[in-house]
C-alpha cells in the first residue's frame, strides 16, 4: 500500500544542508594584544566601558594580555567582531579580529 | 603640583612653568604625521596581514573615523589648554581645571602622545618600565620624561570613575 503522498515524489532530491549565515560567520575572535605604553588601569577601564565587564573580570583580561601577550575579549559573528576591534582601535588598543581554529 | 578631585571637574595647580610646557606640547605630540612608526602604531592593522579584504576595508570606511575621534580629542585638549594662556607672570606657577566631562578626551589624547612619543624614539620595554631614570640630557630623554608625565596624568584621570 502505498501513502497518498507516494506518487507526486517518485525521485526525491535531498538538498545539501546549508547553514544559517550566522553560523557560517560564527568563528571569529577578538583578541587584545599586549603594549609596554597602555596603562594596565588604562586598559582595564577599556575593558569594563567596551564589552561591559566587571572590574575583576576585567582586570583578568588584562592580565592575561599583560603576562601571556594576549587575551581574547569576545568570540561570534564577524560584524560585531570588527564593532569591537574598532572601538578597541577607538581607545588605541592593539586590537585584532581572527577567525578561530 | 598638586591634584584636586572637584565634583565637575579635576584640578591640576602648582603647575611650574616647565610641566605646564609639557602639557602645551600633548597636541603636538599627538600629531603622528610623518613618522611612520608612531602612524602604524596608532593606526595599527586590525586583523593579520593575509586578511587582506577586511584590511583594505578598514583603511577606506574606518580610518578615517579613528582620525576624526582623534582630532576631536585633541582638539578638546588643546581648548583646555588655553587656561594656562592666562598665565601672566613668565615664571609663575599655573593651574589647570579640567572638566569632567572632557575626561575622556584628556585620556585619548594623553595615550595619542604617548605611544606617538614612545614609536617615535623606539623605547624599549626597559626603559619605558624605568621610573627613576637619570635626569633629562637629550631630546630622547624629554621624550621618555613625557611619556611617564603623561601616564602618570592618566593614572590620576582614572583614579575615580568618570
Amino acid at each position: 500500500m502505498q501513502s497518498s503522498f507516494g506518487s507526486s515524489v517518485e525521485n526525491p532530491v535531498i538538498e545539501q544542508e546549508t547553514h544559517t549565515a550566522e553560523e557560517l560567520d560564527l568563528p571569529w575572535q577578538v583578541v587584545v594584544h599586549n603594549d609596554p605604553v597602555n596603562l594596565m588601569s588604562y586598559v582595564t577601564m577599556v575593558f569594563q566601558k567596551v564589552f561591559g565587564l566587571t572590574k575583576e573580570k576585567a582586570e583578568k583580561h588584562m592580565l592575561e594580555v599583560h603576562q601571556l601577550g594576549r587575551s581574547i575579549l569576545w568570540c561570534g559573528m564577524r560584524e560585531r567582531a570588527e564593532l569591537y576591534v574598532q572601538q578597541l582601535h577607538g581607545y588605541l588598543l592593539l586590537a585584532t579580529l581572527e577567525r578561530t581554529n | 603640583m598638586e591634584f584636586r578631585r572637584q565634583k565637575d571637574y579635576l584640578e591640576i595647580s602648582e603647575l611650574d612653568p616647565f610641566l605646564a610646557e609639557l602639557l602645551r606640547q600633548i597636541p603636538e605630540s599627538c600629531n603622528s604625521e610623518g613618522v611612520e612608526a608612531a602612524q602604524q602604531r596608532i593606526f595599527s592593522a586590525p586583523a593579520a596581514a593575509s586578511e587582506t579584504e577586511i584590511c583594505a576595508e578598514w583603511k577606506v570606511y574606518v580610518e578615517p573615523e579613528l582620525r576624526r575621534l582623534f582630532r576631536s580629542a585633541t582638539e578638546t585638549v588643546t581648548a583646555d589648554l588655553q587656561q594656562l594662556e592666562s598665565c601672566t607672570k613668565p615664571f609663575a606657577n599655573c593651574t589647570l581645571r579640567i572638566p569632567a566631562e572632557n575626561a575622556e578626551a584628556w585620556l585619548n589624547a594623553l595615550n595619542q602622545a604617548r605611544l606617538a612619543i614612545a614609536a617615535k624614539y623606539n623605547f624599549t620595554d626597559g626603559e619605558l618600565c624605568d621610573h627613576y631614570r637619570s635626569p633629562i640630557g637629550s631630546r630622547r630623554d624629554l621624550g621618555l620624561f613625557q611619556v611617564n608625565f603623561y601616564g602618570f596624568l592618566q593614572e590620576f584621570i582614572l583614579q575615580e570613575p568618570l
